[in-house]
């Protein structure tokens, strides 16, 4: 090696041009293969043989219903292997007049809006069928026919309402636990913490299962299955890397990601919320809000959980209680004025991975404060709160699931 | 706050045992958690006319009078090869010669294609046609006559002419007796009887399919009125050519209906083919001159069919094989698949204006089969 490095030294500086030459002639040649295969294809079309004279495949998604005094306004989502065409609207069995907007064949993966001048029903259910120039047809269902939510300040102002009965309300709550839960022992850390977990974990597989049955709904182009879990792979990793940055989170740090999980999760759920109304699936009852605000209230005790050794300052209680709830409301906003089934499938794919995070993380500062280690884990009042929270949370979801 | 999109997506009744609630938009959330038991749903408006409605884009006059509901946009009649409103008034008579026996040998020539037809705007089918039309040509003949049809198939499946009317087996176009396969060809011969309006469709396997496809028109013999001293002036008038047929004003109506995706419900209902096709352009007649329509029923996978005339009433001939009426004086007739009839009405009486007709399956009328006369004067 010693003999060579001079000789390398003297003819670096002609070497080292034709070395990057070389890598740019590597770079660009595989390139210029694609460029051709491209051109040919294109060209001389030589896969005309698979050409067996089916029409194209198509496909229509629905992503918004709109109904308002001036009629049904839809929001489709084209997928066909050609540009696609719709020529021809039933509403409930008989043509009907409508305009697209924007004109023209839709190109894979755009979108337009078809509206409807139609007197539907207030309270029953219509069918919209579309058919394109190829014959085939589309159908969508409007279960209960209601008027869309308008963005005006009563509107806004009655979600804000619903959003803090269902996300806030429980949160604080759940927090003003926090004095009373201070003398706890180990004993009762560990069952707090344990309940925690309990309660993320029911939190991760509602936040799952919903975001792959959202994503079903969703356009194809968007593999709904795939961007689920590659979304909550990659919340998932990033929170833990921003999380470990300053060493193993604890304390107000904890407590601030278990409520961020929350959070997103509970913006995953307004959004679907604000959707379902938005598409005058149901209305909603006392009971019901009432049932979710006490789902809800063991949010705002893990919340409190891992500070029970600290003394916070006052204000990080309406601040984590507005990170863990506030998404509600912004998801209610978000859903029902302007949803598609794509994004809410997104948040609470994003929801379900900074919960897998927090889980973790809530885990190894349970087994780190116990001192014990991970034995700590198998420990009677770890499992006691691990039960009580997944029972607790799936119980009162009972409440609440009609 | 889990489960409530899965609650919210159930198709619930408002009227359920959580209570009122929160609707919607104007739906005030203090009602959902507080006083709730008032419903508070933001009425639709309910029976007030649409503002949206009558005067949305395409609407044409006659279409914008029946509100928004018709087909968007119009046919391509040039190419499609054939026209609904011409197809209307277009007999189809063959070529005459005379046989030794001084008989008339009626000679018709149709072939099958396969052919892109577009049956509403925008919406094309991938029909079997004779002669490039659907429905096929109307033939009309003259009772007695010998005919003669050459069939030659120019498809891509095995295809035939199958005739209602009376002839040997050898000629009925079934499987084994005039059923050709592609590129072949075939002689149907049989004498022109009964007199009456008849049906001929494609007799190929599967059946439904060949007749929804497109393989299938009218077929009218028309009484031989020296065959019929009793009645001769009903039977001139029903024949074609006569200076007494020539007061009527004849249309041959073909009731069809195209399943576009294939899954045995039609999605488009028409007289002749063209979904609201006389809704856009109304057929014209003359108040003081009578009208004869000769109708029938090829539509498929839907057991009956009907003719609902407005603001008036017919005689109807069930098959068209009687010179006196089978029913008088009604103004709706069912039709089974493959039954067809004679209308006969006059609007002498009325006052010029648009009189419409129709299915009165109301869910064909508005999938298409709703039509208009539009009935004038007579110009000076």
């Amino acid at each position: 090696m010693n003999e060579t490095r001079p000789v390398a030294e003297a003819g670096s500086a002609p070497v080292e041009p034709a070395r990057s030459r070389a890598v740019l002639i590597w770079l660009l040649l595989p390139l210029a293969v694609l460029a051709l295969a491209i051109a040919w294809l294109v060209t001389a079309n030589p896969l005309s043989r698979f050409d067996n004279g089916a029409p194209p495949v198509e496909n229509l998604t629905f992503e918004r219903t709109i109904l308002s005094d001036g009629g049904i306004d839809l929001l489709v989502r084209a997928g066909g292997s050609e540009p696609m065409t719709i020529s021809q609207v039933q509403v409930d069995d008989a043509y009907w007049q409508f305009v697209q907007e924007p004109t023209g064949p839709l190109e894979r993966g755009e979108t337009a809006w078809i509206r409807l001048p139609y007197p539907w029903v207030l309270g029953e259910a219509h069918a919209v069928k579309m058919i394109t120039n190829t014959g085939a047809t589309f159908e969508h269902e409007i279960a209960v026919a209601v008027p869309t939510p308008v963005a005006n300040a009563a509107t806004l102002w009655s979600q804000m309402l619903l959003g803090a009965f269902v996300g806030i309300v429980p949160v604080a709550i759940g927090l003003m636990f926090y004095p009373a839960l201070r003398g706890v022992g180990r004993a009762g850390m560990n069952f707090l913490l344990a309940m925690t977990v309990g309660l993320l974990v029911f939190l991760m597989i509602d936040a799952a299962g919903e975001a792959f049955e959202l994503a079903g709904e969703a356009a194809a182009i968007f593999q709904g299955q795939a961007m689920v879990a590659l979304a909550a792979a990659a919340s998932f990793l990033l929170l833990m890397a921003a999380g470990r940055r300053g060493g193993t989170p604890a304390g107000l740090t904890l407590a601030t990601f278990i409520a961020l999980g929350i959070g997103l999760h509970n913006l995953g759920e307004g959004l679907a919320i604000g959707a379902a109304f938005a598409a005058g699936a149901a209305g909603l009852g006392t009971y019901l809000v009432l049932g979710f605000t006490i789902h809800n209230i063991t949010e705002g005790i893990g919340i409190a959980a891992p500070m029970l050794k600290k003394r916070p300052p006052l204000w990080t209680f309406p601040a984590l209680t507005l990170l863990a709830g506030g998404p509600a409301v912004l998801g209610l906003w978000i859903g029902s004025l302007a949803y598609a089934p794509q994004w809410s499938a997104l948040a609470l794919a994003i929801g379900a991975g900074a919960i897998l995070q927090v889980v973790v993380e809530v885990s190894a500062y349970l087994a780190r404060s116990d001192g014990r280690g991970t034995a700590a884990l198998l420990s009677w009042p770890v499992m006691a709160g691990l039960a009580f929270g997944v029972t607790f949370m799936y119980g009162t979801a009972m409440l609440v699931k009609v | 706050m889990f489960e409530i999109s899965d609650w919210l997506r159930t198709r619930l009744s408002r009227r359920m045992v959580l209570g009122a609630g929160l609707a919607a938009a104007g739906g005030s959330v203090v009602a959902a958690v507080g006083s709730a038991q008032e419903v508070n749903q933001p009425g639709y408006g309910g029976g007030k006319p649409h503002q949206g409605m009558a005067g949305s884009g395409h609407a044409s006059s006659h279409g914008s009078s029946h509100g928004a509901m018709m087909t968007v946009g119009d046919v391509d009649e040039a190419r499609n090869g054939f026209d609904t409103a011409k197809m209307l008034t277009e007999w189809e008579t063959g070529t005459v010669s005379r046989l030794p026996d001084g008989r008339v040998l009626r000679t018709f020539q149709i072939d099958a294609v396969d052919k892109e037809i577009e049956i509403a705007p925008g919406v094309m089918f991938p029909a079997w046609t004779y002669n490039g039309r659907v429905p096929g040509p109307a033939l009309r003949a003259t009772e007695g006559e010998r005919l003669r049809i050459v069939f030659r198939n120019f498809g891509s499946h095995p295809h035939s002419i199958h005739f209602h009317g009376i002839h040997s087996a050898r000629m009925d176009g079934v499987p084994g007796a005039g059923v050709i396969d592609p590129g072949d060809e075939f002689v149907y011969e049989f004498d022109a009887k009964p007199f009456g309006c008849h049906f001929y469709h494609c007799h190929a396997l599967p059946l439904k399919r060949h007749i929804h496809k497109g393989l299938y028109g009218l077929f009218v013999v028309d009484p031989d009125p020296e065959r019929h001293p009793d009645q001769m002036q009903i039977a001139r008038s029903r024949l074609l050519g006569t200076p007494e047929n020539a007061e009527w004003q004849e249309f041959a109506m073909v009731m069809n209906a195209f399943d576009t995706n294939f899954d045995d419900e039609n999605e488009i209902y028409a007289v002749n083919t063209v979904a609201h096709t006389y809704m856009k352009r109304p057929i014209p007649i003359l108040r003081d001159r009578p009208v004869r329509v000769y109708l029938v029923n090829a539509v498929e996978f839907d057991p009956i069919n009907s003719f609902h005339l407005h603001g008036n009433f017919y005689d109807y001939y069930d098959h068209g094989t009687t010179l006196t009426p089978t029913l008088r004086t009604v103004d709706t007739i069912t039709q089974c698949q493959a039954q067809r009839g004679i209308l006969e009405f006059s609007f002498k009486e009325h006052e010029p204006g648009l009189y419409m007709f129709h299915a009165h399956q109301s869910e064909f009328a508005e999938l298409g089969w709703m039509s208009f006369f539009d009935v004038k004067e007579a110009v000076a």
